[in-house]
């Protein structure tokens, strides 16, 4: 019982934090806080399950954000017509090919007897894939990327509700995190997380540069949210104003405080679904077989579990509830910008997220998401107020006061880290521990 | 058919980058390495730590600089490296006893290790970002070639340019340099071999009289001096961006990895061989396939495999490669 106490509260002192925000500065930026709160929780989620539950450590959650993310480009926006006219078909068969000559590749190694000639073959079937592949995208793209370069260049997406791009985000990042899986889960846990961290900047380096389909870092922007109303319709809705006059707010404040309602109560009903959903399985058979494998692999495995496979199960789930989340984030931007996804942001700061609140505890890691996506977005001017007050007694104009004061915004990276270190420290089990 | 161009071209364009590269690669994988046999968790501050030091000896520098103290054509940073060095190895020991070694006592897993050295990261990372800023920082002076690009078609008559920075010679010398010491104090000094032993069995080591925190101390310091060299190397041969330091991190690890974690002859072939295969499969060989092709033949596109942002993809499919093949790496690591 006191547990519980003790994390109600904890999340109550979260809240009265935002809350305060929104007393002090304003609800727009307390709002702000709470939805990617709300995103950053359900991320740490994902991570939460597989280092929590599973013990696998994944440093690529930056991939599986951005995989989300492309998601809703390729759901949502409108497709470019000329484009798919003039490279479509080839581009899809290129990657076809490039699909097939893998496929028949893992197949011929698997068939042929070992030997120089199993390797010879596989080379030259890598090989002549390869430049077969190489022959048919390469035009294909420069054609698809001369199609009004400035506006589009790609071939855009479906055009369907952005909120079908939510699960298909993650079922992108699933199938990632299968194809990861799958070569990396064998290794251990250090290799692993190598191995994740190349595969993140991988994905990154794909949409930074397969302009065709997803700009590139000339952005796709302007992502149609479908059930949530735009500000600028807002305000030029007679109705709408009358109420909000009536009301006695302003309506330009108070539309975009609407639009930040609605997405918050979206991700609410996602988050406690998956919160949910994931209480439940934890406290399945299903729940205590993964901690079981957790805490000591070989015992589980001598009672007959099969750990390679949770362990590729568990993976994927967890990287697609990270990809759910990216293509959250997406929507809630309106914008993908492959340039702004770094790995200290997208990876390790979930990290953070997980451990502060508790690894192996749901509750914990959506305390963590909340807590400290408050703590990045509100360090930076608690840092410039604390840089004011040391510089106050120094010269006005002085070097090292310029340089203080700049430097200000640079505090965040070394507060999440001191935070970090912190509770590992003392609280190693984090803010609400497993039980 | 024009050989000795083509052939100029390839050194030009592949094989001397990718030697100086490889080198600053091995130098920083072999501070991995080290950290791993003794210490035993792989250290993810490590690319902030080759920041942190490539940063100190940059301050230093503009120090001298303003003083007016030069070191004849070689770079002024060369002077300044010794104190870069110390400030590094005391902010490593400082991280260590405040951090590292409680759960060192309490024989934390180590994955746990690893999960603490993102914390440090964070907190190298944002000091670095905190005194020197995100900008592009250049701390290159003296001369800048040992052979330019005229020069050496003015010499040979040759149509094709060889470039020699002097911040690739003095990268390859310094390699040779730092490899030749550290093998000689790891096989012939008393500190060496007692590190040798502890990193091989360490109860056994313990049993023989080592004193386990000298031998962690010693490995700190080798690690700053390490890890300082490689961060401004890499800093006078491109340029100085805590970012890309940062992103250092992957090809570094895979070089050890590749090697063997652990073995530190494993960990240069790791550098050497990462370093090669990014920059040869991300070049674009139109030139020099064109010399070597018959009159009329030239290829009309660039000829490169990869683009050159996907050399993270380079670094991990070899990594992949080798953990499926040879799961220690090329040289037999060890693992915890």
């Amino acid at each position: 019982m006191t547990h519980q106490i003790r994390a109600i509260g904890m999340f109550a002192a979260v809240f009265a934090l935002i809350a305060l925000t929104g007393f002090t500065s304003s609800w727009n930026v307390a709002l702000g806080i709470i939805n990617m709160g709300l995103i950053s929780a359900i991320m740490a989620l994902g991570v939460n399950m597989q280092w929590g539950y599973a013990g696998l450590f994944n440093v690529g959650v930056m991939g599986f954000v951005a995989l989300g993310g492309l998601g809703a480009v390729i759901v949502s926006m409108p497709p470019v017509g000329e484009a798919w006219a003039t490279g479509g078909l080839r581009v899809l068969l290129a990657l076809a090919v490039a699909l097939g000559t893998i496929v028949a590749a893992i197949k011929l190694w698997g068939r042929m007897a070992p030997g120089r000639a199993r390797g010879l073959a596989m080379l030259a079937l890598l090989v002549v894939g390869f430049f077969l592949f190489r022959f048919l995208f390469d035009p294909a793209v420069e054609a698809i990327e001369a199609v009004n370069p400035a506006a589009t260049g790609y071939l855009g997406g479906l055009g369907l509700p952005v909120l079908l791009a939510w699960p298909i985000g993650g079922a992108l990042a699933a199938g990632a995190a299968w194809i990861v899986g799958k070569t990396a889960l064998g290794l251990r846990s250090d290799y692993l997380a190598i191995a994740t961290l190349g595969i993140a900047e991988i994905i990154i380096a794909v949409l930074k540069n397969e302009d065709w389909m997803t700009r590139g870092v000339k952005n796709v922007i302007g992502i149609p949210r479908s059930p949530v109303p735009y500000e600028i319709d807002l305000q030029n809705s007679p109705g709408f104003v009358e109420k909000m006059t009536a009301w006695g707010f302003d309506p330009v404040t108070a539309s975009s405080i609407v639009v930040k309602l609605c997405y918050a109560s979206l991700f609410t009903a996602v988050l406690l679904l998956l919160l949910w959903a994931s209480q439940m399985a934890l406290n399945s058979p299903w729940g205590r077989m993964m901690r079981a494998i957790r805490d000591n692999e070989v015992a589980a495995e001598a009672m007959g579990k099969d750990v390679t496979g949770r362990h590729l199960q568990i993976f994927i789930l967890g990287s697609a509830i990270c990809g759910l989340a990216g293509a959250m984030m997406t929507t809630l931007d309106g914008q993908l910008t492959p340039g702004t996804y770094q790995p200290l942001r997208f990876t390790f700061l979930i990290w953070v997220m997980v451990i502060v609140g508790g690894s192996g505890n749901n509750w914990g890691s959506v305390l963590g998401g909340f807590l400290i996506w408050f703590l990045w977005v509100e360090v930076e001017p608690i840092g410039l107020w604390l840089m004011d007050v040391i510089t106050s007694g120094m010269a006005d104009g002085s070097a090292l006061k310029t340089h203080l004061l700049e430097s200000a915004a640079h505090m965040r990276l070394l507060t999440m880290g001191l935070i970090l270190l912190l509770v590992l420290r003392f609280s190693p089990r984090g803010l609400i521990p497993e039980r | 058919m024009d050989p000795i161009n083509a052939i100029v071209a390839l050194l030009n364009f592949v094989v001397i980058p990718a030697t100086a590269y490889g080198a600053q690669l091995a130098i920083g994988a072999l501070g991995v390495t080290m950290i791993y046999g003794i210490l035993r968790f792989s250290n993810f501050a490590h690319g902030d730590t080759m920041a942190f030091g490539a940063m100190c000896t940059i301050l230093v520098t503009w120090l001298f600089q303003s003083w007016g103290l030069h070191l004849w054509v070689l770079p002024t940073a060369l002077l300044a490296l010794p104190f870069g060095i110390a400030a590094t190895a005391a902010l490593l020991i400082f991280t260590d006893r405040a951090v590292y070694r409680f759960y060192r006592r309490q024989k934390a897993a180590p994955v746990i290790l690893v999960i603490v050295s993102m914390g440090v990261m964070f907190v190298m990372n944002g000091l670095v970002r905190f005194i020197i800023g995100v900008e592009d920082q250049n701390f290159l002076d003296g001369e800048r070639f040992i052979i330019s690009a005229r020069t050496f078609k003015e010499m040979t008559g040759l149509d094709e340019g060889l470039a020699f920075k002097t911040s690739q010679g003095l990268t390859i010398v310094t390699a040779v340099v730092v490899v030749a010491a550290l093998f000689w104090f790891l096989n012939r000094t008393r500190t060496g071999k007692s590190m040798r032993a502890f990193s091989d069995n360490e109860d056994l080591a313990l049993l023989s009289g080592i004193n386990p925190e000298k031998v962690v101390t010693y490995t700190w310091i080798i690690v700053a001096g390490l890890a300082t060299i490689a961060g401004v190397l890499y800093g006078l041969d491109k340029s100085f961006k805590p970012f890309t330091y940062f992103q250092l991190l992957l090809p570094i690890f895979a070089a050890a990895i590749v090697g063997g974690l652990g073995s530190p002859i494993g960990a240069i072939a790791g550098g050497f061989v990462i370093a090669f295969s990014e920059i040869t499969v991300t070049y674009a060989f139109k030139k020099v396939l064109g010399y070597f092709a018959p009159g009329g033949w030239e290829p009309d596109s660039l000829m490169q495999l990869l683009s050159t942002d996907y050399k993270f993809a380079v670094s991990f499919a070899i990594l992949i490669i080798v953990l499926l093949f040879k799961p220690t790496g090329l040289f037999k690591g060890k693992s915890v």
